[in-house]
């Protein structure tokens, strides 16, 4: 039941103008950042790139960039621990509440993420914390810690028990097996974990907005100026923002590769020396 | 090697589990303490009554619960109909271009949720991205097309599109095609299989891609906000509200706990209905 070629190509244009949508916004952003005036109106009639410059130069936006980037750095690492054990958990043991566990895991990513915020907020309040940027790593692991269990949990459910049981039978001791076997199985989902929940983060925006205190992340000094008081600073840090993760995903689809390629050259290399 | 199993299982859950109990079930728990408590304290330590939620129900709150779901209603309506025919294509049709399609979707949820609907205002305003170039080209003068109902739902569709189309696509890859290719030899018309043959069989998915964007859309605040500007309120606005100019945070957890039980029931109900095995990719 092939479908006729007309069909075909509509659904392929299809899923063009989709991904042209997706993008739209970004493409007013990015005319936006490079407009020279200071009220923006479309048509951009006069380029200028001074608002990257004056971005790069401020101190406040180092210090929003730092805590961004702190909040970021620690979720990931927390996460792709977390994540890499609670994915066995998920996919590759056989115990008793697994099928609770899996449910219960989920359960977080369908939550409203402002009324999440708010409700930590209060739990900090109750025991007597002052919310600063470190609070709000906490805040951003309730709904990247179970999606970076997701992410090594694919890669698990296509690992063969057999070789783990085999390292056991050959005398292996459950943490050689753990650094001899399983992480580097999982290695492929637990990177790619580290790499969602950064991105995931570095994004976020309702888990940040009640739960950093006094400190700011972008997403929020972007909001909190969208909101009240445009400054032509809005769509520049904006673009710098989708830039920096652009350029993290690209680096982190790139290394593997050269890793690759450098295995292969030295690998020619030894077998025409030999 | 089943005891191990049990053993490293149980251990292995625990990190998560820890995490989840901090972040999760005990800010759930102040909440639900708080929305008992009396109206505009800041400790627990009071004699509970329910004054808020009195106040949730006298004071017309019902409302913006109204607009939340009734928009969020509409906008799991719109993507169902936006995604099928993608999803079908990307589980039947398209190769090589269902992976670029994929990675394009998933890079675009990298970018701030913030930023991306604020370059939606740039394009849809008065004299944005749209307006301004039909009327420096083409001299039509459009009014922005900002601030009102059906530009919010389009942020929720434009926001959530990923959440329904790869359920849906997921869904739909589970319809076996010998069944469809029957029907079709036994001359079933193409909306018959449809109805009778996709629909049904792709289900899982449908109920999961449905219940997931309705339930975020339900919660979300900044769609409302940043398109909306204050067309309409919302429930997670008025929560908002209650919390930071309203200093009530009984009132504001009572108007949490409203939205929490619709959605948490939701939430639970449609993750009981799914194998996540089988949708995983368990080799048995």
């Amino acid at each position: 039941m092939e479908p006729s070629r007309s069909t075909k190509f509509v659904l392929y244009a299809y899923g063009i103008l989709a991904i042209l949508i997706l993008y739209l916004p970004l493409v007013s952003v990015g005319f936006a950042s490079v407009s020279k005036a200071r009220y923006l109106t479309f048509p951009i009639k006069n380029y200028a790139t001074r608002w990257y410059g004056k971005a790069l130069e401020s101190s406040t936006v180092a210090d929003i960039l730092t805590t961004s980037i702190s909040i970021a750095a620690i979720v990931t690492v927390v996460s792709m621990i977390v994540g890499f054990f609670g994915a066995l958990a998920f996919a590759r043991y056989q115990w008793r509440f697994r099928s609770l566990f899996q449910k219960f895991i989920l359960i977080p990513i369908f939550f409203p993420q402002t009324v999440l915020g708010l409700a930590l907020l209060m739990w900090f309040n109750a025991i007597g914390i002052i919310p600063t940027w470190k609070t709000a790593v906490v805040a951003h692991l309730v709904w990247i810690s179970p999606i970076a269990t997701l992410v090594i949990a694919i890669r698990a459910y296509s690992f063969d028990p057999a070789l783990e049981e085999a390292a056991r039978d050959m005398g292996a001791t459950t943490w050689q097996i753990l650094k001899e076997v399983t992480i580097p199985l999982l290695l492929p989902g637990i990177v790619s974990a580290g790499l969602f929940s950064f991105l995931l983060s570095w994004g976020n925006f309702p888990l940040s907005l009640f739960t950093t205190g006094a400190d700011s992340t972008l997403p929020e000094w972007l909001y909190a100026k969208m909101v009240s008081g445009y400054t032509p600073l809005v769509p520049t840090l904006g673009m710098l923002s989708v830039f920096a993760s652009a350029v993290i995903l690209l680096v982190a689809l790139l290394v593997p590769q050269v890793i690759r390629l450098a295995r292969t050259a030295r690998r020619v290399d030894q077998e025409s020396t030999n | 090697m089943e005891r191990l199993d049990k053993k490293l299982g149980t251990l292995s859950a625990l990190p998560i589990l820890i995490v989840l109990t901090l972040s999760f079930l005990a800010p759930l728990i102040v909440v639900a303490a708080f929305s008992i408590m009396p109206q505009k304290v800041f400790s627990l330590w009071n004699i509970p009554d329910f004054s808020a939620y009195a106040t949730v129900v006298t004071q017309g709150y019902w409302k913006s619960l109204a607009w939340a779901l009734g928009m969020a209603l509409a906008s799991t309506a719109v993507l169902f109909v936006v995604c099928w025919p993608l999803a079908f294509a990307m589980a039947k049709v398209f190769g090589r271009f269902t992976l670029i399609l994929t990675i394009a979707v998933v890079v675009s949820l990298f970018v701030s949720e913030n930023i991306r609907l604020f370059g939606w205002i740039l394009t849809l305003m008065k004299g944005g991205l749209i307006g301004g170039h039909l009327k420096a080209w083409f001299g039509i003068d459009m009014d922005g097309a900002l601030y009102n109902v059906p530009v919010i739902v389009f942020g929720l569709v434009y926001v959530y599109f990923p959440f329904m189309l790869f359920p849906l696509a997921q869904g739909i890859s589970m319809v076996p095609d010998d069944a469809r290719q029957a029907a079709a030899d036994l001359g079933a018309s193409k909306w018959r299989i449809l109805w009778e043959i996709d629909l049904p069989l792709a289900a899982p998915g449908i109920v999961v891609g449905s219940l997931l964007s309705f339930v975020l859309a339900a919660g979300a605040l900044a769609e409302s906000k940043l398109l909306g500007g204050q067309t309409v309120i919302v429930m997670a606005d008025e929560v908002e509200t209650a919390f930071t100019y309203g200093q009530d945070w009984p009132l504001g957890s009572a108007l949490s706990m409203v939205l929490i039980v619709i959605i948490g029931s939701m939430a639970i109900f449609g993750v009981s209905k799914v194998d996540l095995d089988a949708i995983m990719g368990r080799k048995r």
